[in-house]
C-alpha cells in the first residue's frame, strides 16, 4: 500500500548524513563548540520530524480492520541484478519502525545535547560529531529498511560507526584493541547473517520484508519443504540470522565485545551500546517475527533460550564488577537477553503476541532509562575522572541533579513501580508465565539480581565512605544536566504509553492488564534486591568482603567474567592461530609468496643476462642490423638458387 | 644500346660506396662521420636508381625522380640530424658516439 504524505520521512534520514558530510568535511573551520551546536540542531529537526511521524502514523491515519498496517513511504530500486533479484532502497514504516525512529531521535538528540559539554576540550570534537551524525543516520537506514538487503547495508554501516566512535580515543591501546574486537566479532556474527539471508531468499525468492513477513507469503508456506538435520531450511536460515542478531547485541556467546566497547567516549556508551545498535537484533528478530513465529519455532526457541541463559548470565558478572560503565554494560546485556526472551516466548496474532509487544515496550522503556543510566555515569566520571566505584563514594552531596536521575534510573530498572521499567517488564514476565516456567523462574531471579547490582552501582557511587578527591567534585554544566532530566521524566512516564493499542505483532490492539499475581512478586523481589545492596553497600562494611570470600568460587567465575574471554583466546590463540593460521601462514609465505618469487627471480635473472643487448650503442645496433640484412640476404639467394 | 660505360661498372662504384658508407658507419666515432656514411648509403642507392633507369628502361622517369625524392629526404634528414647532434653537444660537451649511451636500461 503506497500512501502519500509520508515522503518527509526521508528527511529524517537525510539531516543526519548530510551532518556527517558537512561536519567531517569542514567541522574543523569552525570553533569546536559551532559543530556540536549545528549537529545537535540537525539532529533537533531530525527528532520533531519523528514525532509527526509517529503522531501521523498512529493518530491521525485511517487504519481499517486489520489494525496498524505497514506504509512504504518510498521505494527505488537501488541495484537491478536481474529482473526478479533486485536490491530496493526505501522506507518502511511500521508500527516498530515507527517506533524505533522515536527511540533513536530521542536518544540520539539528547546524547548530542549532552556531547557539547562532555565532550568540551577534547582532540577531534568536530570529528566526534560527525561519527555520532553517521551513526545516527546508519541506524535510522536500518530500522525503516524496506528489505532484508537495506538492513544488512545499514547494519554494517552501524558497525563500522561503532567501531570508529569506540576508537574515538586512538592513542589509547586499549581503545583499539576494542574497537576491533568489537568489529571483528560482530563482523563473524554478520557472516552468519548473511548467509541466513542468503538462504531465506533463495528459498522464498525476495529479499522484500513485506512478502517474508506475510503470514500467507512463500516464507510461511514453503517452509515445510527440505530439510536438513531435522529442521526446515527456512529454520536454518532464522537461526543464521539470529546469529548476526546476536553478535550485534552482544548475545552469549557473542557478548564479548560489550563490556570492552566501553573504552569509547561514555555518550557513545549511551548511544550506541545500551539504547540503540545493541536492539538491532532484536529489532531485527521482530522485524522478520511472523517467519519465527510461523514458521520457525524451533528458532524461536533458540532466541527463547540464549535470551534467557543471557540475561542470567550478564547478571552475576555484572554483580561483582568494579568498573562503573562495565556494570552497566552487563546490565545492558541482561536487560536485551529480556528482551531477545520476551520474543521467543511469544506467538503470532491476539493475545499469543503478548511476548512481542512486551519485548517492544522493554526495548523502549530500556532504550530511555539505560540511555540515562550512562549519561549519568559520564557524569560521575567527568566529576570524579575515573571508571572504578571503589574510587567514589559519598557523591550524593556534590552531584544532587546526577544523584536524583541516577535514582530514577535505578528503580526504573528494578522494576519498581510505578516507573516506566515496572510495566514493560511485567509484560515480560506474564508473557513468560504463559510460554515457559523455566524461564520465567530465570527471569524472576535476574530481576533480583537486576536490583541488587543496580544499588550496589547506586551506594558505592553516591553513598557510602566518601573518598579521596583530587578536587571537589562539582555538578555537570546544564548542557549535560538538562539530557539528564528529560530522561529521568521519560523513565518515569514512558510506562504509561499504551504500547498494547500501538506495537503489537500483528498491528491489531491487544486487551492487557497487570497481572498482579505476577507484578507483586516481582516487585517484592526487587526490593529484597534493593535491600540485600541496602544492607551491604550503604555504609561502608566488611561483609561484601565477607560475602566474597564464603562465596568465593561464584565471586571469582563472575569477577573474570566466567573466563569467556580466556576461553575465546585459548581458541583463537592456541587453537586456530597455532595449527590452522600458522600452517597457512607459512603456505602463503612459503609456496605462493615462492612461487611469485620464483617468477619475479627468473625475470629478473633474465633480464640482467639480455639487458646489454640494450646498450645504447647506437654502432652496435648497427651491427647487429647490418649482420641480419646479410644473413637474410645470404639466406634467400640460397633459397633462391 | 649505349656505347660508352658499361651497367656493371656503376653498379661496382655504388657497391663500393655503400660499402664504404657501412664501414664508416661501424666503425668512426664521429657523429658527423657518421652522417657523411650515411650520405654516401644514399648516394650509392641513389645512383643505381638513376643507372638501372637509364639502362633499362630508358624511355621513363621512375628512377629520376626518385633519386630526386631521395636527396630532398636526405637534406631534410641532414639538417635534422646536425640539429640532434648539436644539441646532444650542448648536453654531453662531446659527439663521440660511444659516450651518448643514456638511454639503455
Amino acid at each position: 500500500m503506497e500512501i502519500h504524505g509520508y515522503a518527509f520521512t526521508l528527511y529524517i534520514l537525510l539531516i543526519p548524513f548530510l551532518l556527517f558530510i558537512f561536519l567531517g568535511l569542514s567541522g574543523h573551520r569552525f570553533k569546536p563548540l559551532i559543530s556540536g551546536i549545528v549537529g545537535s540542531a540537525g539532529l533537533l529537526v531530525s527528532f520533531a520530524l519523528s514525532l509527526i511521524t509517529a503522531y501521523r502514523y498512529f493518530f491521525t491515519s485511517l487504519h481499517g480492520e486489520d489494525g496498524y498496517s505497514a506504509i512504504i513511504a518510498m521505494n527505488s530500486v537501488w541495484l537491478r541484478l536481474t529482473e526478479k533479484l533486485h536490491i530496493d532502497m526505501g522506507i518502511l514504516l511500521d508500527p516498530i519502525s515507527v517506533m524505533m525512529l522515536i527511540v533513536i531521535t530521542t536518544v540520539s538528540l539528547m546524547v548530542h545535547i549532552y556531547s557539547i559539554g562532555y565532550m568540551k576540550g577534547e582532540r577531534g570534537y568536530e570529528r566526534f560529531f560527525s561519527f555520532l551524525s553517521l551513526f545516527t543516520f546508519s541506524m535510522l537506514g536500518l530500522v525503516v529498511a524496506t528489505n532484508i538487503f537495506q538492513m544488512y547495508i545499514f547494519w554494517e554501516l552501524v558497525g563500522v560507526s561503532s567501531y570508529l566512535l569506540i576508537g574515538f580515543y586512538y592513542q589509547k591501546p586499549s581503545a583499539v584493541a576494542a574497537s576491533k574486537k568489537a568489529f571483528i566479532v560482530t563482523r563473524f556474527a554478520d557472516l552468519g547473517f548473511l548467509i541466513g539471508i542468503l538462504v531465506l531468499s533463495y528459498t522464498t525468492g525476495t529479499f522484500d520484508f513485506k512478502t517474508l513477513t506475510d503470514p500467507a507469503g512463500p516464507a510461511v508456506t514453503h517452509a515445510g519443504g527440505a530439510t536438513f538435520l531435522g529442521l526446515s531450511i527456512i529454520t536454518w536460515s532464522l537461526i543464521l540470522v539470529f546469529m548476526g542478531g546476536a553478535g550485534k547485541s552482544a548475545m552469549f556467546p557473542l557478548h564479548i565485545w560489550l563490556p570492552d566497547a566501553m573504552e569509547g567516549p561514555t555518550p557513545v556508551s549511551a548511544l550506541i551500546h545500551a539504547a540503540t545498535m545493541v536492539v538491532a537484533g532484536v529489532y531485527l528478530v521482530a522485524r522478520l517475527f511472523p517467519i519465527y513465529a510461523l514458521a520457525g519455532i524451533p528458532a524461536l526457541n533458540v532466541v527463547a533460550y540464549v535470551g534467557g541463559f543471557t540475561s542470567l548470565f550478564a547478571a552475576v558478572i555484572a554483580c561483582t564488577q568494579l568498573d562503573i560503565k562495565r556494570v552497566l554494560a552487563y546490565s545492558t546485556m541482561s536487560q536485551i537477553g529480556y528482551m531477545m526472551l520476551a520474543l521467543g516466548v511469544s506467538g503470532y496474532g491476539g493475545h499469543e503476541g503478548l511476548g512481542f509487544m512486551a519485548s517492544m515496550f522493554h526495548l523502549f522503556t530500556h532504550a530511555m532509562f539505560k540511555a540515562l543510566l550512562f549519561l549519568c555515569a559520564g557524569a560521575v566520571i567527568h566529576a570524579v575522572h575515573s571508571n572504578y566505584m571503589n574510587e567514589m563514594g559519598g557523591l550524593r552531596k556534590f552531584l544532587p541533579i546526577t544523584h536524583i536521575t541516577f535514582l530514577i534510573a535505578c528503580l526504573t530498572i528494578a522494576g519498581i513501580p510505578p516507573f516506566s521499567g515496572f510495566f514493560s517488564k511485567d509484560e515480560i514476565l506474564a508473557a513468560a508465565w504463559h510460554h515457559n516456567k523455566v524461564l520465567f523462574v530465570v527471569e524472576y531471579l535476574v530481576a533480583g539480581l537486576t536490583a541488587f547490582y543496580m544499588f550496589r552501582l547506586y551506594y558505592s557511587i553516591f553513598h557510602g565512605r566518601q573518598a579521596h578527591y583530587h578536587h571537589t567534585p562539582h555538578e555537570a554544566p546544564y548542557v549535560m544536566t538538562i539530557p539528564l532530566m528529560f530522561l529521568a521524566a521519560a523513565s518515569i512516564f514512558t510506562g504509561f504509553i499504551p504500547f498494547h493499542n500501538l506495537v503489537t505483532s500483528d498491528g491489531m490492539h491487544l486487551e492487557t492488564h497487570i497481572e498482579w499475581g505476577i507484578a507483586i512478586p516481582s516487585v517484592l523481589i526487587a526490593a529484597a534486591g534493593i535491600a540485600v545492596a541496602t544492607v551491604m553497600y550503604r555504609k561502608e562494611s566488611t561483609l561484601p568482603a565477607r560475602m566474597a570470600s564464603t562465596f568465593r568460587h561464584l565471586y571469582t567465575w563472575s569477577f573474570h567474567k566466567f573466563y569467556i574471554d580466556e576461553v575465546y583466546l585459548f581458541v583463537t590463540k592456541k587453537i586456530i592461530f597455532r595449527y590452522i593460521s600458522t600452517p597457512v601462514a607459512w603456505f602463503d609465505r612459503h609456496v605462493v609468496d615462492g612461487t611469485m618469487n620464483g617468477i619475479a627471480w627468473v625475470i629478473e635473472f633474465t633480464s640482467h643476462r639480455i639487458k646489454g643487448f640494450q646498450s645504447g650503442q647506437l654502432q652496435q645496433y648497427a651491427i647487429v642490423f647490418v649482420s641480419g640484412a646479410v644473413l637474410l640476404i645470404l639466406v634467400f639467394i640460397y633459397l633462391l638458387y | 644500346m649505349h656505347q660508352g660505360i658499361p651497367l656493371h661498372y656503376f653498379l661496382i662504384l655504388s657497391t663500393l660506396m655503400f660499402f664504404i658508407g657501412i664501414f664508416g658507419f661501424l666503425t668512426r666515432r664521429n657523429l658527423i662521420t657518421i652522417l657523411m656514411s650515411i650520405e654516401l648509403i644514399l648516394n650509392s642507392v641513389n645512383i643505381n636508381f638513376v643507372v638501372f633507369n637509364r639502362y633499362l628502361f630508358p624511355h621513363e622517369l621512375q628512377g629520376h625522380f626518385f633519386s630526386m625524392i631521395v636527396i630532398a629526404i636526405a637534406a631534410a634528414e641532414a639538417a635534422i640530424a646536425i640539429a640532434i647532434i648539436i644539441n646532444i653537444y650542448r648536453n654531453f660537451r662531446s659527439i663521440e658516439v660511444e659516450k651518448v649511451d643514456e638511454m639503455k636500461h
